[in-house]
């Protein structure tokens, strides 16, 4: 922040030991993710004090390219060293749309809930179930935006398909049922900001990284498939889930919060469906060469979630043994 | 909305039927459920908690041991 204010004449280089390209873990870097989510904020909502024009201030723009390069190539490392033998396009036979809706519905069958899910349904106590919300804050107070970017990058069904599941999105016409605010509505009533900068300074490298791939592969049109094929892992892997984190909400008290992921669970039901069928299958019957992307990206969605559920899992476990007397051994 | 307005209803596969333009849907006992969504996904597997609509049950591998009760008690 003290660098995109801290000069009237606009941002300025600030000392930093480290070149873009020394960084060597660019997923779990905390200070990297955190710079890159400040700069795609810019082309969202902006910061207050921060001049708009900032938004395209050449400086900015080289930064963030230079982040975005060490960013991609580590994604795309994760998602090769985690594809299983399933994978690929190689074997001949169906049209490449179809092979690519097969694939996507293959890799996002659930195989039971995850333990976040479990723990957040069954065991979180209303603090623990708070310090997820605040996690996901980053991304739900900002749900949908990065996907409204690729609509002038997409033609036909794919467009189409894409303008209908963002309208659902943002509300089906009524503001108030925007996805975004039912999320503030459920932040409001536990009395917690909804100033989406207050959750992403406090949240780790790995949730950074699961919502800046989403403005990677929204804002640079080269990767529109891998945005798509994202959009689409995302859809298809959240009703189960929200179904669990609802009735977490439920038997801890919070029926705003509730709402939201109940939602979630019918909607996102019809969306899976419009995102793999519609959207993706659409824009591989037009664009065939964007198959491997749209896999790339589905890929890059489970993988980066799950490191930012790990996360979660990881931090809930430490802060419980924190807090837990050490047992005198015998 | 259009007056003459056109309904479309999508078979998934392996899935739910997705309509398009439904404004409600009368269940086997009568009942009469309602929305205002443009695009709804009906349950073609049975599974679902939240009949008529699709919640994505069919996508889990194995059926819960509670429904498998359920489904034997019916």
């Amino acid at each position: 922040m003290r660098a995109l204010t801290a000069e009237a004449t606009g941002p300025h280089p600030v000392p930093e030991q480290r070149a873009v390209g020394d960084i060597v873990m660019p997923l779990a870097d905390r200070d990297l993710q955190l710079a890159l989510w400040m700069l795609y904020e810019l082309h969202y909502r902006g910061f207050d004090g921060v001049d708009p024009d900032t938004e395209w201030d050449p400086l900015l723009l080289v930064s963030r390219a230079a982040i975005e390069r060490v960013f991609e190539r580590a994604v795309r490392q994760l998602v090769a060293d985690t594809a299983d033998d399933g994978d690929g396009l190689g074997h001949i036979g169906a049209p490449p749309a179809e092979q690519v809706t097969r694939e996507l519905t293959r890799l996002t069958v659930s195989e039971g809930p995850s333990d976040t899910t479990a723990f957040l349904e069954q065991e979180a106590t209303r603090d623990e179930f708070v310090a997820y919300l605040r996690r996901r804050a980053v991304h739900h107070l900002r749900e949908s935006d990065p996907h409204s970017f690729l609509l002038p990058r997409l033609d036909g069904a794919a467009k189409v398909g894409l303008a209908e599941l963002q309208y659902d999105e943002y509300g089906s016409g009524r503001p108030d049922r925007l996805h975004q605010e039912l999320f503030a509505a459920g932040l409001r009533s536990l009395d917690l900001p909804t100033d989406v900068s207050v959750y992403a300074e406090e949240a780790d490298a790995a949730t950074l990284a699961s919502v800046n791939v989403m403005s990677l592969f929204s804002l640079n049109r080269r990767l529109r498939g891998a945005a798509l094929g994202h959009l689409a892992a995302f859809e298809a892997t959240s009703a189960l889930p929200c179904d669990r984190i609802a009735k977490g909400a439920q038997r801890l008290g919070m029926p705003e919060v509730a709402e939201y992921y109940e939602e979630h669970v019918v909607a996102d039901a019809v969306h899976e469906q419009l995102a793999i069928h519609g959207i993706c299958g659409g824009l591989v019957t037009d664009e065939p060469e964007l198959a491997d992307d749209v896999l790339m990206g589905a890929r890059a969605c489970l993988t980066l979630d799950g490191l930012a559920g790990q996360a979660q899992l990881d931090s809930w476990l430490d802060a419980r043994s924190a807090h837990q007397p050490v047992r005198a051994a015998g | 909305m259009s007056a003459a307005k056109r309904v479309s209803v999508i078979e998934c596969p392996g899935g739910p039927l997705l309509v398009r333009g439904a404004d409600e849907v009368v269940g086997v006992d009568g009942q009469v459920t309602a929305t205002d969504r443009a695009v709804v996904a009906l349950c073609r597997c049975n599974r679902s908690d939240r009949m008529p609509w699709c919640d994505d049950s069919h996508r889990t591998r194995r059926r819960s041991k509670q429904k498998q009760k359920d489904e034997r008690a019916t």
